[in-house]
């Protein structure tokens, strides 16, 4: 960490190497629970983008005031503050979202990426590149739930962002929206990340050995 | 060449995994003829479709992979049989194909392969299907069967036991025993099953323990507590252990070598609480039959039960008493 990193590279470090579902297998209560469909996936991805983003640049704005020894609960009250406001908003603008992800909004507060950006990387970085990371992070979480949202619903109900895509004759796979159908997918998605960053890295060694 | 380095005892054993396999299709035979002359066509249909499609999802796997192919080693034809047995016989051909197709690449090959699944295929794919599409695998499915020979009216049961509603138990020991009953294509035909465990015993592939306990099991726990529309009596312990896929699964299950304990002493607890877990269900679940569970269950115990039981270690002499 001690040499500085450009924007656009803390930006990507969230997306691919460190995802923070796939990769770091952070906050994977809320990835289970909500991805029953890809709106669901997408909406839960959009609050803690916002809520990380928005937290990672007041806890890097603060870093120099908070003391050691109290910086989790300070950093929990900046956290709740921004995800009271989101569960405000969307209570107001999204009512029907708001319904389907329930209890799991206002436990966007105890998400462990959340928390874990703000003591891996906020408290010790600048705003600005706090702000990257928070931002990285949470579209990198963002596209894994939707991701594994759209697989769900499309093998648990036929179905994608709601429109119908596998026609009236398609047997759902109801076991797949169900609890154990989130298990079964994040496991199978676990290993096929796995298998693509080894292969990405198989690459990039290859092409190191190649320019030496 | 390659040579093998491995402590001593060197001993050599003639019966090799193929041999076992072939060995445990012989034992299923009798059952799948019995369910193919109960159930006709559409039977046969099923089991043949789930056994091409393990063969063809392990052949594949293993050249994706790129491992040897070991489709010779008829393990794979087995997990199939062993889950076309599993299923009614009103299950539309996709069903077989694709819990197939879970069984050998999600439970047995992601897991490492034979040897290293954890759970028995079979099982585990038919507890994926029976929750994925309830009204083909679930009660109702065995209502439609209008092919089945025995003439029965419609009864809306996976199980014998589960006909809470009628006031009397509709079917005679006898009718259970010969398979003149509703249910999945392995479980109704009990001779047949007894047939095939005849021959497993004879042949040394397995050992008499895990079957005689769990049944047991079933029996003694059933006689304690009865089932949920029958009293406790010696009767309703007899149909207990006579319904449902009890005989099916502690003889063709419960006993798959990698997901069953090692010790003896082991392996009797086990047989023991799955026969706990089957009655327990049965009595007190939602589901009118629990075998399927309770050998998933106990599955899952088998590494624990190996490490943590007390065993005999060879060319250990136990200490005297101080």
């Amino acid at each position: 960490m001690s040499e500085k990193k450009s924007l656009g590279k803390v930006f990507y470090n969230g997306i691919i190497p460190e995802n923070p579902t796939f990769r770091l297998v952070l906050g994977t209560c809320p990835t289970l629970a909500v991805t029953t469909s890809a709106l669901n996936g997408l909406g839960m991805g959009a609050a803690a983008t916002f809520v990380l983003v928005c937290s990672n640049i007041a806890i890097s704005l603060l870093r120099k005031f908070i003391p050691d020894q109290v910086r989790i609960p300070a950093f929990i009250v900046v956290i709740c503050t921004f995800v009271t406001m989101v569960q405000l908003l969307m209570q107001a603008f999204v009512p029907s979202l708001y319904e389907s992800l329930g209890i799991f909004i206002p436990l966007i507060v105890v998400n462990c990426i959340i928390l874990a950006r703000a003591e891996a990387f906020a408290s010790k970085n600048a705003p600005l590149a706090s702000a990257a990371d928070g931002l990285g992070m949470g579209v990198g979480f963002t596209l894994a739930l939707t991701l594994m949202g759209s697989i769900r619903e499309l093998i648990g109900s036929g179905s994608v962002f709601g429109l119908s895509v596998l026609g009236e004759s398609y047997e759902p796979m109801i076991l797949i929206v169900l609890a154990s159908g989130g298990f079964l997918t994040f496991g199978l998605l676990l290993g096929v990340f796995n298998l693509i960053v080894k292969k990405i890295e198989k690459k990039k060694a290859l092409k190191e050995v190649q320019a030496a | 060449m390659s040579l093998r380095i491995s402590t001593a005892p060197h001993m050599h054993n003639p019966l090799t995994t193929q041999r076992l396999m072939q060995y445990v299709c012989i034992a299923l035979l009798p059952t799948a003829a019995a369910g193919v002359y109960y159930f006709g066509m559409p039977a046969l249909t099923l089991l043949l479709v789930s056994m091409a499609s393990a063969v063809a999802a392990e052949f594949l796997w293993q050249k994706i992979a790129r491992q040897p192919v070991r489709i010779g080693d008829c393990s794979a034809l087995v997990t199939g049989l062993i889950l076309g047995l599993n299923l009614p016989a009103s299950a539309p051909w996709w069903i077989a194909m694709i819990g197939s197709a879970f069984a050998i690449l999600i439970v047995k090959q992601l897991f490492g392969g034979l040897g290293d699944n954890f759970l028995n295929p079979a099982l585990a794919a038919r507890a994926v299907l029976l929750a994925s599409w309830p009204a083909h695998m679930a009660s109702s499915a065995f209502v439609k069967l209008s092919f089945y020979r025995a003439g029965l009216d419609t009864l809306s049961s996976a199980t014998p036991l589960a006909s809470a509603a009628a006031p009397e138990y509709p079917y005679s020991l006898l009718q259970l025993f010969l398979g003149q009953t509703p249910g999945a294509i392995g479980e109704v035909c009990k001779v047949a099953i007894l047939l095939g465990f005849l021959f497993l015993l004879l042949t040394g592939t397995i050992q008499w323990r895990i079957p005689v306990v769990m049944v047991g099991s079933v029996f003694v726990w059933t006689l304690l507590l009865g089932t949920k529309m029958l009293d406790a009596s010696l009767n309703t312990a007899l149909t207990a252990v006579l319904s449902g896929g009890v005989l099916f699964g502690a003889v063709f299950m419960a006993t798959d070598y990698v997901t069953s304990p090692i010790t003896p002493f082991a392996q009797t607890v086990y047989a023991f609480l799955i026969g706990l877990i089957i009655v327990v269900i049965r009595k007190f679940g939602i589901y009118p039959e629990g075998v399927t569970y309770a050998i998933l269950l106990m599955n899952i115990a088998t590494p624990l039960l190996d490490r943590f039981l007390p065993q005999k270690i060879y060319g250990h002499l136990k200490k005297e008493a101080k």
